[in-house]
C-alpha cells in the first residue's frame, strides 16, 4: 500500500451505501411530481406496415386523460444520424414500434385510453437479416437510406472518422501469409443489457422554451447536449437520478425523452414515462449484430500479414450512433491485432427488428466477436498458442493506430504483456493448454477446455470533462461534477481522488447533485472515462483549489506557499506542524478558495483487459457451462478495490460473455416478435450459477493523472464471447463458429 | 365499506378498499400500494411479473413478491419492507445492511432491498448458513450488475459465519 494517500485503494463506504442499503436511494420511478400525469404507450403488433389511419376521438374522452398523441400532432422533433427518428411516424418499422401515446392521471387511465385507439394498418413485406436486407428487392425502411443502408461517419468524430480500416497493401499481405483463416462469422445474438431498473424519464415544460428532464442514466448531460438539436433547442436542464443500471443503455433515453417532453407539452404538466420491463426488452436498446465476411492472414510466427473483409453492423429499424460504435470498434481491433495490411469496410444496415444502440463493449465487442473465430482459424492452422499471439499482438509503448477520429496515435501507456503473462500463469494456463481443439481434460461424457481473449480500448481518455473544487471555511470539500450513478461508484470514487489523498477525510468531502444547471459540463460515463478523463478534470480542480487556500495562507503564516502544506482542515508549515492555521482562520466564513479545471481528451493510453475462461460440455445434453473466469488487467492504480472487482466480475452480464452461451433475445424471423421478451424465459445466471472468479490486477504507473490510474470497468464483457467459443471448440476438439453455443448446436456440431 | 387492515413495518394500515386514488383498487398489487399508496418506495418493481425478486418483501416473516400479491390478499398481514428493516430516526440498521455496506455488496443498488430481505428471512431461520445455502436461498433474486460474490460474502458476515471478515 502506497503511502501518498489515506484513501485510494482502500474499501471504503460509496457515499450512497447506507441510501441503498435503507431503501431511500431515489430512483426515477420513486420521483411524484406535483401534478404529474404518467404516460404509455400504444405499440405496433406488425414489425413493417404503414399507419393508414388512427382515430383518438374515444381515447380523449376517457376520464383522467389529457392528452392523446399520434404521428399527426406531434411536435416534429428528429433524432438519429443523421435525423430521421421522429417522436412517431406515419410508419412503423418494428413490433413495439410507437403509433400512440397517451398522457393521464394514472397508469390505468392511459392504457384505458390506448385501448380505445383505433388503427389502421397497412402491413409491409418485413426484412430481418442484413444480407437480404442489402439486396436489391429487399422492403426498404427510410426513403433516406436506400439500399437500407445508414451513411457511414459520426460527426462529432470529425471528417476522417473511421467507417473502417484501410492502410497498406492486403494482397501483399496475404501472399506473405503461412495460415488463412477465412468465412463468414455471426454474433447476432442481439442480447438484451438488461439494467434490472427499466428505462423512464419525467418530462416538464418550466415554460415554452425551458424543458427539465429527470432521468435514469449514467451521462445525465446526454439528455441535454444531444437533445437540444432535437428539440429545435430549447433550454434543456438535465438531472438525474439514482440508475438502477445501464450498460450503455441508459446513456440516454432517447424515446422516453421524446414521448415524456412531446405529451408534456400537450398537457401542460410534468409527465413521467417509465417504460415496462416489456417495452424494456422488445423497445429500447438491443445489442447490435455483427457479421463479419473476410480473411486474416498469419506467419508461423505470430505476425499478423493482413486483414480484409466486410463488417455488417445491424442496427434494427433505427440508427442512433451506430457510426460511433463502428469507429471505435475499428479502433479497437486495431489494439489488439498489430497488422500493416488492412481493407475492412463497416456497413451499417437496417433491419425491422428492434433498434440497437449504445451497449458495454461499444462497436469492439461486437466487432471482435465475429471477427476472432477467422483468426482463431489460422492460428489453429499455424499451431500458435493464444497466449503467445496476444503477447506479440496486443498494442505497446510506442506503436501507431488510428483511432476513432481517423487520426493516428502512438502509445504511450504501458506494456501489459506482463498482466497477460501473470493471468495466464495464475489460471495455469500453460497446464492446461493442451493445443487447438484439444480437451484439457475428459472424464466419461464431460469435456473440459479453455479459452481466452483479450481487449482493450483507447477510449479511457475520449471527450471532455469539467470540474470546479470548492474549499469551504469548515473544513470541508465539495466537488461540482455532473456525475450520475449508475453503479460504478464513480461520484465516490471522485470524492476519493478530489482531496489529494492526505487533505480531507473521505465524509468531509461531496460531490454536487448531477444537474446540468448547476455544473459544468461533463460528457458522461462512457468508455471508462470516469477514471482518468473525469478524474483528471477533478484532481486539476482540487489542486488549483488547494493552491488558491496555500496562496491565502502564506503571508498570514510569514512563509512561502512552496513551504506549506494542508491536512484535515489545517494549513501548516511543512515539517513545523505546531505552525498552522485552520481553514476558517484563512479563509474566514464568507469565503471559499476554489479551482476549476477542463480535461481534454487523450487517445495514447489504451486500457485492457485479458478474460481466461476453463469451460465444461456434457456431450450427453450438450450443455456448455463455465467453471472458472479469471479477469487480467493492470489499471495503474486501484482507486476503489470493491467498485473494480465488482466491475470486473460484471463481465457475465450486460449481454456479455454469457451471450456466447445462452443468453440471447430469440426474435421469430417470420413476424419480427421477440420470444422470450420477459425475465421467466430470458435466461440469466442466478446465485445457484456461480463459476470460479479470479482477478488479476497489476498496479503499473500511467502516464494519465497524479494517482497513475486508467478505467477498466466497461470492458470486462467484451474479450468473454471469443474466449468461451475458443474454449467450447477446445473442449469438443470441434471449430465452433456460432453463437450462442447452446446445446442444440453443440450437438449437432458433435 | 370494504376495509383491508394491514401491518407495515409494524405501523397498522385500515385501507378503503375501491376505485378512487386514494383507495385500494382490487387490482392493484402489493407492489403498487406499497410504493404509489403508502410511499414506500424502498420496494422496487425490476419487472412486474415475478421474474427477478426486486420487489421481495415479507409477509408474515416470509418472503414473498409483492408484484404478483394482491392487495385485497393481505388483509390482516403483516409486511416488512426494506425501510422497515432500519427505523429512518436514529442510526441502527440490520446488520445485514451494515454487512452489505462494508462489503460493497452491490453495484448499481436496485436489486439489494429485494436480497437483503430475502436473506433476513434466511437467517431468521438459519443463523449459521454455508455458502451454498446462502446461495440457493438467493437464487430467486437477480442482480444484473453482478454483485453475487459480494453479496455472498455480506450474507456470511452478518451470519458471523464468514471466516476472513474484512472491516474498514
Amino acid at each position: 500500500m502506497r503511502t501518498d494517500s489515506r484513501f485510494i485503494g482502500r474499501p471504503s463506504h460509496r457515499q450512497d451505501a447506507r441510501a441503498i442499503v435503507t431503501g431511500r436511494a431515489e430512483f426515477i420511478d420513486d420521483l411524484k411530481l406535483r401534478g404529474m400525469l404518467y404516460a404509455r404507450v400504444l405499440r405496433s403488433p406488425f414489425a413493417h406496415a404503414r399507419v393508414v389511419a388512427v382515430d383518438t376521438e374515444k381515447a380523449e374522452a376517457v376520464p383522467g386523460v389529457k392528452a392523446v398523441l399520434t404521428h399527426k400532432n406531434v411536435p416534429d422533433w428528429k433524432a438519429g444520424t443523421p435525423f430521421h427518428i421522429r417522436v412517431l411516424d406515419s410508419k412503423v418499422r418494428f413490433v413495439g414500434d410507437g403509433v400512440a401515446l397517451a398522457a393521464a392521471e394514472s397508469e390505468r387511465a392511459a392504457e384505458e385510453a390506448l385501448e380505445a385507439v383505433h388503427v389502421e394498418y397497412e402491413p409491409l413485406e418485413a426484412v430481418f437479416d442484413v444480407d437480404e436486407a442489402l439486396a436489391g428487392d429487399a422492403p426498404q425502411l427510410y426513403e433516406a437510406f436506400p439500399g437500407n443502408v445508414v451513411p457511414g461517419g459520426f460527426p462529432l468524430y470529425g471528417p476522417d472518422c473511421l467507417t473502417g480500416i484501410r492502410l497498406g497493401d492486403v494482397e501483399q499481405g496475404f501472399r506473405e501469409a503461412d495460415a488463412v483463416g477465412e468465412g463468414t462469422y455471426k454474433y447476432e445474438t442481439v442480447a438484451n443489457p438488461l439494467p434490472l431498473e427499466p428505462p423512464g424519464v419525467i418530462a416538464h415544460w418550466e415554460g415554452p422554451d425551458r424543458l427539465t428532464i429527470w432521468a435514469a442514466t449514467q451521462s445525465a448531460s446526454w439528455h441535454r447536449f444531444v437533445m437540444l438539436p432535437s428539440l429545435g433547442f430549447p433550454d434543456i436542464r438535465a438531472i438525474a437520478t439514482q440508475c438502477g443500471g445501464s450498460f450503455g443503455s441508459k446513456n440516454y433515453s432517447l424515446m422516453p425523452c421524446f414521448y415524456a417532453a412531446a405529451l408534456a407539452r400537450a398537457a401542460g404538466r410534468p409527465v413521467k414515462m417509465c417504460f415496462s420491463k416489456e417495452e424494456q426488452f422488445g423497445a429500447y436498446t438491443l445489442r447490435p449484430g455483427s457479421r463479419f465476411k473476410g480473411r486474416i492472414g498469419i506467419r508461423k510466427d505470430g505476425t499478423v500479414t493482413a486483414v480484409s473483409g466486410s463488417w455488417l453492423f445491424d442496427t434494427g429499424a433505427c440508427s442512433d450512433i451506430p457510426q460511433a460504435q463502428v469507429a471505435v470498434g475499428c479502433g479497437e481491433l486495431q489494439l489488439m491485432l498489430r497488422c500493416a495490411n488492412w481493407d475492412l469496410t463497416g456497413t451499417i444496415v437496417l433491419t425491422n427488428r428492434p433498434p440497437s444502440g449504445v451497449v458495454r463493449g461499444f462497436g469492439g465487442q461486437e466487432l471482435e466477436s465475429a471477427l476472432l473465430p477467422a483468426l482463431f482459424e489460422a492460428l489453429e492452422k499455424a499451431a500458435i498458442d493464444p497466449v503467445d499471439f496476444f503477447r506479440k499482438n496486443y498494442v505497446k509503448p510506442g506503436d501507431a493506430y488510428l483511432w476513432r477520429n481517423g487520426k493516428p496515435y502512438v502509445d504511450r501507456g504501458v506494456d501489459y504483456s506482463e498482466a497477460l503473462e501473470r493471468g495466464a500463469e495464475t489460471f495455469g494456463w500453460h497446464r492446461k493448454w493442451k493445443g487447438w481443439l484439444v480437451p484439457t481434460r475428459v472424464d466419461g461424457q464431460t469435456r473440459i477446455g479453455v479459452g481466452v481473449s483479450v481487449h482493450g480500448n483507447a477510449d479511457v481518455g475520449e471527450d471532455v470533462s469539467e470540474a470546479h473544487v470548492r474549499l469551504t471555511p469548515d473544513g470541508r470539500a465539495v466537488v461540482h461534477a455532473c456525475v450520475s450513478e449508475s453503479g460504478s461508484g464513480q461520484r465516490s470514487s471522485l470524492c476519493r481522488m478530489a482531496p489529494e489523498g492526505r487533505q480531507l477525510p473521505l465524509d468531509r468531502v461531496g460531490v454536487s447533485p448531477p444537474d446540468t444547471l448547476v455544473n459544468p459540463f461533463e460528457f458522461g460515463l462512457v468508455g471508462s472515462r470516469g477514471t482518468w478523463a473525469v478524474g483528471g478534470a477533478v484532481i486539476s480542480a482540487a489542486e488549483k483549489a488547494r493552491a488558491a487556500l496555500l496562496a491565502r495562507a502564506a503571508p498570514l503564516l510569514g512563509a512561502g506557499e512552496e513551504e506549506l502544506d494542508t491536512t484535515d482542515g489545517r494549513v501548516y508549515v511543512r515539517g513545523r506542524s505546531d505552525r498552522g492555521l485552520s481553514w476558517s482562520r484563512v479563509m474566514g466564513i464568507v469565503r471559499t478558495c476554489s479551482g476549476s479545471a477542463r480535461y481534454e481528451e487523450d487517445f495514447t493510453v489504451p486500457n485492457f483487459l485479458a478474460l481466461f475462461v476453463e469451460v465444461e460440455v456434457d456431450t450427453g445434453t450438450g450443455k456448455a457451462a463455465v467453471r472458472e473466469v479469471l479477469a487480467a488487467t493492470d489499471v495503474g492504480r486501484i482507486i476503489d478495490p470493491q467498485a473494480l472487482e465488482g466491475q470486473l466480475r460484471g463481465c457475465f452480464g450486460a449481454a456479455g460473455l454469457d451471450t456466447a452461451l445462452f443468453e440471447e433475445t430469440v426474435l421469430d424471423r417470420t413476424t419480427g416478435r421477440i420470444l422470450n421478451g420477459n425475465m421467466i424465459d430470458y435466461k440469466w445466471r442466478t446465485f445457484r450459477d456461480l463459476p470460479g472468479f479470479r482477478n488479476v490486477i497489476l498496479e503499473t504507473p500511467m502516464p494519465t493523472h497524479r494517482f497513475g490510474a486508467v478505467g477498466v470497468g466497461e470492458i470486462s464483457t467484451s474479450p468473454g464471447p471469443s474466449a468461451v467459443l475458443m474454449a467450447v471448440s477446445n473442449a469438443l476438439g470441434v471449430r465452433m463458429t456460432g453463437y450462442p453455443l447452446t446445446p442444440q448446436r453443440i450437438l449437432e456440431a458433435l | 365499506m370494504v376495509l383491508l387492515h394491514i401491518i407495515v413495518n409494524g405501523r397498522g394500515y385500515d385501507l378503503q378498499v375501491g376505485a378512487d386514488p386514494h383507495q385500494v383498487d382490487p387490482a392493484h398489487t402489493l407492489a403498487y400500494t406499497l410504493r404509489e399508496t403508502l410511499g414506500l418506495t424502498g420496494t422496487k418493481i425490476g419487472c412486474n411479473h415475478g421474474g427477478c425478486g426486486a420487489c421481495t418483501v415479507l409477509m408474515d416473516g416470509v418472503p414473498v413478491l409483492s408484484c404478483l400479491t394482491l392487495t385485497v390478499e393481505c388483509d390482516g398481514r403483516e409486511i416488512v419492507t426494506i425501510e422497515g428493516l432500519s427505523p429512518p430516526e436514529g442510526n441502527d440498521l440490520d446488520p445485514l445492511q451494515r454487512a452489505f455496506m462494508d462489503h460493497g455488496a452491490f453495484q448499481c443498488g436496485f436489486c439489494t432491498p429485494g436480497i437483503i430481505l430475502t436473506a433476513k428471512h434466511l437467517l431468521d431461520r438459519n443463523p449459521s448458513p454455508d455458502a451454498e445455502t446462502v446461495e440457493e436461498a438467493l437464487s430467486g433474486n437477480h442482480c444484473r450488475c453482478i454483485s453475487h460474490y459480494q453479496v455472498v460474502q455480506a450474507v456470511l458476515a452478518a451470519a458471523g459465519t464468514e471466516a476472513d471478515r474484512d472491516e474498514d
